[in-house]
């Protein structure tokens, strides 16, 4: 096999490995378009990490950090519907992004590779990078793990039961915005919110407990990720896309299952 | 001031004059409570007389314009709230759901057969009839070991027998655990029994006083309509005067916001004895 397939197995599992237990709680709370939102605000930090020549890497977790805090300030506001302030801050920050891109001169940029992913060309360095930040996610979501699940059953009783329900939920909101910056090279700024529902999805049809539905996420998006890479290696197609393509069809076998 | 209760016991929450408008509407005018360790009191409204509010209020969900809400430094409050619905994309087992609040599985269980529904402890929280939630609602809250107990409307969607279980449920719990009890509802008649005290609410407090004192008081016919057809027959009351927090009569102009009692056709006949037991509050 390949090195480069090699290399590019390895940084989506691990990747597969956190989009999973943040993916059911984005289901659960009906954070879809939430999602979609910080990951394509990523954008907006290619465009700052070149226009600053600073690393991108830094330039995306940045901005997703920026427009995660600014969400979690715009949840305090009443005068607009929710999806209606996601909906303006998503498109502003995509669009701002693609105009600030076209302003970088001498540098060629392969906008197609940050919008859609270029699993391909993770290098080792980039495994790293990958390693430390799903490290990271592990460890803060296990020490949130049950006074999340306690808000996301039911805000009102969590907090009468002691539990910081705005910073348990402005922490989740970090934790995706790090998963952004993490699964850009993978799938892409407008494929990333695709690794985090469909697995978990599919995976509710067999869960009895929020554990299993969120380990299960785990390996639908695992096995995503490897049939994905396959069929990219051996039908030259675009492998970002490729793993969301299989995603889904695992997605749509658990739903012709019939549930006993 | 003819409390019913006795005034020596531990207040450990209380509402002092509390304001609360939402919206521009008045939803809470000049309410005042206090609850006492180990004693079950009552609310009464109709819809929309603010009872969640209130419970909003006192939980410290909600800011009250104006007044002050006092709780005992970390009250251990135990709270069913109103009829909650539970996502189905989220699958969870009733004592999973009771152990969110614990820390061990164990205790959910034994909370579970506490207020009787061990036997529901594997299924999907999804999959319970309104009584059984009611229930496993009631045992999250034990789980956590309340000093205070807080239900909001907890019969609604239990049959009639059911609700009576229930409410002698928490009044036998009361009783083991020693909580208080901060009971809302829109009934009288079954909650009544084991209450020290019940309050009428509608945006302001109209009475208070003994349950039976209660249910035979002016303002809360007027709130519930529901004359009974023998013994009161003959009480009329007249109410176009005020009274003071003390419940004495004040003479002058009347400051009632949201409704005047000028609509009583009473002649003014009060029934002495029930003058005396009933305290009457207004604004």
């Amino acid at each position: 096999m390949d090195d480069f397939l090699i290399r590019a197995l390895i940084a989506g599992l691990l990747v597969a490995l956190i989009a999973g237990p943040l993916g059911v709680f984005i289901l659960w709370r009906r954070m879809a378009y939430f999602g979609d939102t910080l990951s394509h605000s990523a954008i907006l930090g290619v465009a700052l990490g070149l226009l600053l020549s600073i690393n991108i890497k830094f330039g995306i977790l940045f901005s997703t950090i920026l427009v995660a805090g600014l969400l979690i300030y715009s949840q305090r506001q009443k005068k607009l519907a929710s999806d209606t302030m996601l909906g303006i801050i998503s498109h502003s920050a995509l669009s701002l992004g693609l105009v600030l891109i076209s302003f970088v001169e001498g540098v060629r940029v392969n906008i197609e590779a940050w919008l859609f992913g270029d699993i391909l060309a993770v290098s080792w360095y980039d495994i790293t990078y990958i390693a430390i930040g799903v490290g990271v996610v592990i460890l803060v979501l296990l020490a949130i793990w049950k006074s999340l699940l306690s808000l996301t059953v039911h805000e009102e009783l969590a907090l009468v039961e002691g539990v910081n329900v705005s910073l348990i939920s402005a922490i989740y909101t970090l934790l995706i915005a790090l998963l952004v910056a993490i699964a850009m090279k993978i799938v892409g700024a407008l494929l990333i919110t695709a690794l985090l529902i469909i697995p978990a999805a599919a995976a509710r049809q067999f869960s009895k407990t929020p554990e299993q539905m969120a380990l299960f996420s785990i390996a639908m998006g695992m096995l995503a990720v490897i049939s994905g890479l396959v069929a990219s290696f051996y039908a030259d197609t675009p492998a970002g896309p490729s793993i969301v393509v299989f995603a889904t069809i695992l997605f749509l076998m658990t739903q012709a299952v019939r549930k006993t | 001031m003819s409390d019913p209760i006795n005034k020596d016991t531990e207040i450990i929450a209380s509402l002092d004059q509390i304001h609360l408008s939402l919206q521009g509407k008045t939803i809470l005018h000049d309410v005042s409570l206090e609850l006492q360790a180990g004693k079950i009191l009552t609310v009464i409204g109709p819809n929309g007389a603010g009872k969640s509010s209130l419970i909003q209020v006192l939980l410290g969900f909600e800011k009250p314009n104006t007044g002050k809400v006092f709780r005992k430094p970390k009250l251990r409050i135990g709270y069913v709230p109103q009829k909650i619905s539970i996502n189905t994309i989220m699958p969870i087992t009733v004592e999973r759901f009771v152990a969110l609040s614990g820390k061990r599985k164990a205790n959910a269980l034994e909370a579970l057969e506490e207020t009787g529904v061990a036997s529901l402890a594997k299924q999907a929280i999804q999959d319970l009839s309104g009584g059984e939630f009611q229930r496993v609602l009631l045992a999250r809250a034990l789980q956590h070991k309340p000093e205070l107990l807080i239900l909001d409307e907890p019969a609604q969607g239990v049959d009639v027998i059911g609700q009576g279980e229930l409410y002698e449920k928490i009044a036998n719990l009361k009783d083991k655990y020693g909580f208080s009890v901060l009971l809302v509802s829109h009934d009288l008649h079954l909650v009544m029994q084991r209450t020290d005290q019940v309050l009428c609410l509608n945006q302001h407090i109209c009475c208070s006083g003994h349950a039976e004192d209660v249910s035979q008081h002016p303002e809360y016919h007027r709130l519930f309509g529901n004359l009974p057809a023998e013994g009161l027959a003959v009480y009329t009351h007249n109410h176009n005067h005020c009274h003071d927090l003390h419940g004495d009569v004040v003479t002058g102009q009347c400051h009632h916001p949201e409704h005047s009692h000028s609509d009583h056709s009473d002649t003014n006949k009060i029934d002495q004895s029930l003058a005396k037991e009933v305290k009457h509050e207004h604004g």
